[in-house]
């Protein structure tokens, strides 16, 4: 059993709030991720969750339990750090054993457990090895193997694959996946990925500026955005955004002039009326080629990836992406047609807040774990 | 000969020339010291000559030199020990826990270094004859302390910051509070440099000889205090003089070549990462 609830936390240095209130409430086995910009605070709301800040006001509590005045070896909490951060003097298992050497556990026992954390990441044959002969994903795993070791009740990790190259960082995603899963633990995952999000988590929790943008399961903020700030950051290329005129809104949804004909976005325009100006959002994979599409485009910059071709367009002053097949046969400099299921598009307010849509996505509820129970009756 | 050889070339000259000029001295007082009181102050220097050991006979008769060296390795080991036992703390805390005022410490430390020693003679003269410490070995390794606290300070607080923060808390999410970070992984891993630090602290207690000279008389004297004992007001012997000279520099002399591999590496240790 561990869960963490975070209650109205504030962090100021110095004159500067850079967490602003936030609230979140961590359930047992849960992979929480922060993700948002650099400078957004989530780096500095992981510390403050392992003890390594300060708490200006407000409360952490660990298993109903307050915890703002406990220590950071004392609040059952292991932390993966972006540097890895190994003891570069010790041996891989006197790094991973530290804790348990420092707490005064018997030698033997000591080993016992290290064998047991080793085990589990394949480290058995580096044990005697110092840090620097070892490669980025090695030392990754050992810095993963010393916070298992302790048995933690909640893992953070904090950025722990940036180090990493492409290839590795793929690899180690899938190796924390299924660690989560063979640990059971409540784990709180920091990055500025948000791939690494998506793929990882159970509920993401958007953050800017200090301010908890959104908390909720990936494909949620994927096809619910609460607002601009989350629409534009989850999902890659980033979403389009386009100011659009409303034409009329009811029951049924929002009318919205485009530059082809009018649109009907099925969302509800309460407060919304005619003459008003929104911003249309939508993602590049749901603009589809269609030479009878109301929406026309110049093709600046073609980038193909073999199974998707990313195509970067040019209509007047807007611009627009669009992921399209990946056989299209377009060249830069052509102009194409295109158009969209208006059911995939997203209004937003002009400060930014979403228009609510009238019907959820089928998937929008789905954690990470139903994913994996239905995989596994996929019969494989 | 491509240009990069040439330029090689004249710095291995350069360097070897820089070396030479730095060496004479030392080479010559070695040399002198060997030599009669008669040979010694003729002209032209004599280079080829019959060495003699009467100067260091003479120098060791009228001298106990043990007694001064072990006053030189107490004081100037002691007060190195002394201001480590000192310094790592408050280095630790400029270095990781600083403060608005943090440089301004470190700077006002550095600006005592630049105090004429002479300008604080009387007070510390009155100030350990009143505490009974004038010639004393005590007196003189305090002195010697606090001399070259604001280098060691300094050294070992830009060591510590070469210390990545997440590596101490790291340790202090695995438990280790500030005495056993500091013993578990601070110390270990800047040991090249404390170690570098602790040898230039002695080496500078060693040769240090306006303290010695002031505030010992006979039974504190370290060897700076010796060679000074060969001036005398009938005149210099100057064979004399460089045999004591030779004997007092040559435990630190043996000392530093030994540690030369440690002192460099201390001191490149921030510098090459």
């Amino acid at each position: 059993m561990a869960t963490l609830q975070l209650n109205n936390i504030v962090k100021d240095f110095g004159g500067t709030q850079v967490i602003k209130g936030v609230d979140l409430e961590v359930k047992d086995r849960e992979f929480v991720v922060f993700v948002g910009p650099s400078g957004c605070g989530k780096s500095t709301l992981m510390r403050m969750i392992a003890g390594l800040e300060s708490t200006t006001s407000g409360e952490i509590a660990i298993d109903g339990q307050r915890v703002n005045e406990v220590g950071p070896a004392d609040r059952g909490l292991a932390m993966v750090f972006q540097s890895y951060a190994l003891y570069p003097h010790m041996t891989v298992e006197d790094n991973m054993g530290f804790s348990l050497r420092l707490a005064k556990v018997p030698k033997a026992e000591r080993r016992e457990k290290v064998l047991a954390a080793a085990r589990i990441l394949q480290l058995e044959p580096l044990l005697d090895r110092k840090p620097r002969a070892l490669s980025g994903g090695q030392r990754q795993r050992v810095a993963i193997g010393r916070a298992i070791v302790r048995n933690p009740s909640i893992f953070l990790f904090d950025e722990p694959l940036s180090n990493l190259d492409a290839a590795l960082r793929v690899q180690m995603r899938i190796e924390l996946a299924r660690l989560h899963e063979e640990l059971d633990a409540t784990m709180i995952y920091v990055t500025h990925d948000q791939i690494e999000a998506m793929t990882m988590a159970d509920k993401i929790v958007v953050l800017q500026d200090g301010v908890v943008e959104q908390i909720g399961s990936p494909m949620e903020l994927y096809h619910h955005p609460r607002n601009r700030f989350v629409a534009g950051f989850i999902g890659s290329p980033k979403m389009n955004f386009l100011e659009v005129e409303v034409r009329g809104a009811d029951a049924e949804g929002v009318d919205v002039a485009l530059p082809g004909g009018d649109c009907r976005v099925p969302v509800a325009g309460d407060g919304v009326s005619a003459g008003d100006t929104l911003t249309l959002g939508i993602r590049p994979e749901h603009l589809v080629l269609d030479e009878a599409g109301p929406l026309t485009g110049r093709i600046q910059v073609i980038e193909r990836l073999g199974g998707v071709t990313s195509l970067y367009l040019e209509h007047g002053d807007s611009e627009w992406i669009l992921v399209a097949d990946g056989n299209v046969a377009h060249r830069v400099h052509d102009e194409v047609r295109f158009t969209f299921d208006p059911a995939c598009a997203h209004l937003f307010t002009a400060d930014g807040l979403a228009l609510a849509h009238l019907t959820r996505h089928p998937l929008a509820d789905i954690d990470r774990k139903e994913n994996r129970a239905s995989s596994a009756s996929d019969g494989r | 000969m491509n240009p990069t050889m040439t330029k090689k070339l004249l710095l291995t000259l350069l360097a070897w020339g820089i070396a030479l000029i730095v060496f004479f001295p030392i080479f010559w007082m070695v040399l002198t010291g060997f030599k009669t009181e008669g040979e010694a102050v003729a002209t032209p220097p004599s280079l080829f000559f019959e060495p003699t050991l009467a100067g260091y006979h003479e120098v060791m008769a009228r001298a106990d030199y043990l007694k001064f060296a072990l006053n030189s390795i107490v004081i100037s080991f002691g007060s190195t020990l002394l201001a480590l036992i000192v310094a790592i703390p408050s280095a630790y805390s400029m270095a990781f826990l600083p403060t608005k005022r943090t440089r301004g410490t470190l700077l006002w430390m550095l600006s005592t270094k630049m105090l004429p020693p002479v300008g604080v003679l009387m007070p510390v003269y009155l100030l350990f004859r009143d505490m009974g410490l004038l010639d004393s070995q005590l007196g003189l390794t305090i002195v010697y302390m606090l001399m070259n606290l604001p280098i060691v300070v300094w050294m070992l607080y830009t060591f510590f910051k070469d210390i990545p923060k997440d590596i101490l808390e790291a340790g202090r999410m695995d438990g280790a509070g500030t005495l056993q970070e500091v013993l578990y992984l601070l110390l270990p891993l800047t040991l090249p440099g404390i170690a570098s630090t602790g040898l230039l602290s002695v080496i500078l207690s060693w040769n240090e000889a306006f303290w010695s000279l002031n505030l010992t008389t006979s039974d504190a004297a370290p060897l700076t205090a010796f060679i000074a004992s060969f001036s005398s007001p009938e005149g210099l012997f100057w064979a004399k003089l460089s045999a004591a000279s030779t004997l007092a520099i040559a435990p630190i002399l043996i000392f530093g070549w030994l540690t030369q591999k440690q002192m460099v590496r201390g001191l490149t240790f921030g510098a090459v990462k």
